[in-house]
């Protein structure tokens, strides 16, 4: 977590010592940009990763890790959906504990990604989804490059005042749904201010994939920072971070 | 009481299988069966009861090139108690070479209460070599709580290490009648087929048996506990179309219960 | 002699090597209705204690015997290169002798992929925390080194001895299965530790048993095998619906 840092202008590879890691990782710049998806249960992550997938079906080398409570719910749904080849879905156990599999003990995952670039060759990006947790949950920083926390207005329009890592943390908050905040009552003017308080610069999207199947303004955040980490790899004179994918 | 026994088989110059030796001493006696497929049948004949603690029993085995072999028991044997400490032994060494087979078939291994028993098998097959060969155990006679038995199995497939695999019961075994074991089952056992002919098979698994490719094959481990020696025996056919006939399915799904 | 800190930071769950994806059958077991309550999870453990868990230890401490003893890295100076070359190449094979070994304790294809997919966990953490540890001496395996293996590595990396390393493996063993009971069943956790309490005296003999098994030649070590472990392990890879991966 990084609560201080600033999205607009850092590049937010925070390890420290480069130079030190083991592995003599890949080039930088063909390193898949990893982007976590995190939420509440029934936030509608896994919606969104199916509207990323057909928004990126013919532009990206796309890869997709799974993380459900129950192993494989959300990967069946994506391969079911038929938006992603079931080659590019992985699924981790997380044996109950969907949040030590995202931020505490990340292994299980890393090796899903670095399983998937086995089968598949480099990969452009790489959507980690988690399971549905409450609103502590976070990537850890070795697993993920940026994370998307997804709330949704039916959860009751308190909770980006409720704040917690995700809402304030992540790179982007996603508030889902909004289609539906008329007939839950949910103030979307209140959300987008209590979020600008607990977020600061940090960026805030309102969507609703009925409307927008494609999630374009979520899709667009990602190629504006898929763009960004090539830059920034590309330049770098340092390795990237933990795990070798 | 010790005894020694030794079986040599070859193929001569038509493919029968003739004995180059066959000798036991009482309680392991040897005796041939005719067999008509130009192998050899070879029964072990208990010459008393037992084992009973304190015996010491090996069985060597060899199998030349090209040489058929099976041998079976005449009847279970029960693992028995006798003077206080001691402990009775088996030891199966067997070698199989290239074309050659051997079928190790007994009847069941009763551990009878009190007992104290080691049965200890070394298995050497060279490559192309086919081996069968299946232990059961039965957990104490009816309505009794089994002695200790350790049944220790080390199989080499071309030189590498195959299969090994100890199964302990009894009270020096700390949780076998327990759910990670046996479950309270009081037959348990296994058929290691090794048999370069036939296709690997891939893994399979019904409530309380399954089929298991071994890493260092071809080879295939049917493992399996059971209510009773005439369920496990099903289990445990060497044929493996046998099990296919009981008519039950491979289970995809959480239907995994006990038997009893 | 490693001090009691880095033993109980390899012994601890939360050292990030995916134990708490895994339940060591304990969801099998659970779904088949063998386990339901403190005691069956007790005999549970027992069971596992004895078979797994002893096996995984030896497995352990000899990995960690193979693997000490001969220089790392920071040892080159004093060594001749042949010698070194010589002490590497035995290092290899013993280490490859035991993965044999494991592969042939381990009948059921399933837990083969658990213990091949646990040791590449524990790699992956042990190359991240000791860069200079000698990982790569573990056979080349497509998926993996079996764990109990990386444990022994980990452990000479750490300044383990091969006794320490049984008594990670078979604290892991029981605490493993033990905190998925918690989860799966509900059990009061005062109670599943204080099971663990109790069993506390048989980790430790099945620990000093494992070490002393791990003085024998590779084929002489424990193989104690459990019917059901296999069974569980063989049904729980078919189910779609699971919370653990083992």
């Amino acid at each position: 977590m990084r609560p201080e840092f600033d999205h607009d202008e850092s590049v937010p590879h925070t390890h420290p010592e480069p130079g030190v890691d083991p592995h003599a990782p890949l080039p930088a710049a063909a390193r898949a940009l990893r982007v976590g998806i995190g939420g509440p249960v029934g936030s509608g992550k896994t919606a969104l990763v199916a509207a990323l997938c057909r928004a990126f079906a013919d532009e990206l080398r796309l890869g997709v890790v799974t993380n459900d409570i129950y192993t494989t719910e959300d990967a069946d749904f994506l391969k079911r959906a038929g938006v992603l080849d079931p080659a590019r879905i992985r699924a981790v156990e997380t044996g109950c504990c969907p949040h030590t599999a995202i931020r505490d003990d990340i292994g299980a995952n890393l090796d899903a990604i670095d399983e998937l670039i086995e089968a598949l060759g480099p990969l452009d990006l790489v959507l980690v989804e988690s399971g549905g947790d409450n609103l502590t949950a976070t990537f850890s920083r070795g697993l993920v490059d940026r994370q998307i926390f997804v709330v949704d207005v039916a959860g009751g329009d308190k909770v980006p005042r409720k704040g917690g890592p995700g809402v304030t943390a992540a790179d982007l908050l996603v508030i889902n749904k909004t289609d539906l905040a008329s007939m839950v009552g949910a103030d979307l003017s209140v959300m987008d201010r209590d979020a600008r308080a607990r977020r600061g610069d940090l960026p805030t999207v309102f969507q609703s994939i009925t409307e927008d199947p494609l999630a374009t303004r979520v899709a667009g955040w990602i190629r504006h920072e898929l763009a960004h980490h090539r830059s920034a790899t590309a330049h770098a004179d340092h390795p990237v971070p933990a795990g070798q994918a | 009481m010790r005894a020694t026994a030794r079986l040599v088989a070859r193929a001569d110059r038509h493919g029968r299988t003739t004995l180059a030796e066959l000798r036991g001493e009482s309680p392991l006696l040897l005796r041939q069966v005719p067999a008509s497929d130009g192998g050899v049948t070879v029964y072990v004949v208990g010459g008393a009861a037992g084992p009973l603690a304190g015996d010491d029993l090996r069985l060597e085995i060899e199998v030349d090139q090209g040489a058929r072999v099976r041998v079976h028991t005449v009847a279970a044997s029960i693992a028995l108690p006798g003077r206080p400490g001691a402990v009775s032994r088996m030891l199966v060494r067997a070698s199989v070479s290239e074309q050659a087979v051997l079928h190790w078939l007994p009847e069941q291994l009763v551990a009878a209460a009190g007992c104290a028993h080691v049965a200890d098998a070394q298995v050497d097959v060279a490559a192309g070599g086919t081996l069968h060969w299946r232990d059961e155990l039965i957990c104490g006679r009816h309505g009794e709580q089994p002695g200790d038995v350790e049944i220790n199995t080390w199989v080499d497939l071309a030189g590498r290490p195959l299969l090994r695999q100890s199964l302990a019961v009894g009270p020096n075994a700390p949780g076998w009648a327990g759910p990670a074991v046996l479950a309270g089952a009081p037959a348990t056992g296994s058929l290691l087929v090794v048999d370069p002919t036939r296709p690997p098979e891939p893994p399979a698994v019904w409530p309380t048996h399954a089929r298991l490719p071994l890493a260092g094959g071809p080879a295939t481990l049917w493992s399996a506990t059971a209510p009773d020696a005439h369920t496990l025996r099903r289990y445990l056919e060497p044929d493996t179309r046998t099990a296919e006939l009981l008519g039950v399915r491979p289970e995809s799904g959480r239907g995994d219960c006990a038997d009893g | 002699m490693a001090t009691p800190t880095m033993l109980l930071l390899l012994a601890d769950g939360r050292f990030p090597a995916g134990a708490h994806a895994h339940s060591a059958g304990l969801e099998a077991a659970v779904a088949a209705g063998r386990v339901r309550d403190l005691a069956t999870l007790g005999e549970y453990l027992r069971g596992r204690l004895a078979t797994a868990g002893l096996v995984a230890a030896a497995f352990a401490a000899a990995s960690c015997r193979a693997a000490s003893g001969s220089p790392g890295p920071s040892a080159v100076d004093g060594h001749r290169p042949a010698e070194l070359t010589h002490l590497g190449v035995a290092r290899r094979a013993a280490l490859a002798r035991l993965d044999a070994e494991l592969d042939a304790r381990t009948a059921s294809p399933a837990q083969r992929t658990v213990s091949r997919r646990q040791g590449r966990a524990l790699r992956r953490a042990g190359r991240e925390i000791w860069p200079q540890a000698t990982f790569d001496d573990l056979p080349a395996t497509s998926d993996g080194p079996h764990q109990p293996l990386v444990l022994g590595l980990v452990g000479v990396a750490a300044g383990l001895e091969p006794g320490q390393v049984a008594t990670v493996a078979a604290y892991a063993t029981v605490t493993g299965s033990a905190s998925a009971a918690v989860r799966l069943l509900g059990l009061d956790p005062y109670q599943v530790q204080a099971l663990l309490v109790r069993l506390a005296g048989d980790c430790d003999a099945v620990a000093a048993r494992a070490a002393r098994a791990a003085e024998q030649p590779p084929e002489r070590l424990p193989a104690a095998a459990a019917p059901l472990a296999d069974i569980h392990a063989e049904a729980h890879v078919t189910w779609e619906v699971r919370l653990f991966a083992s």
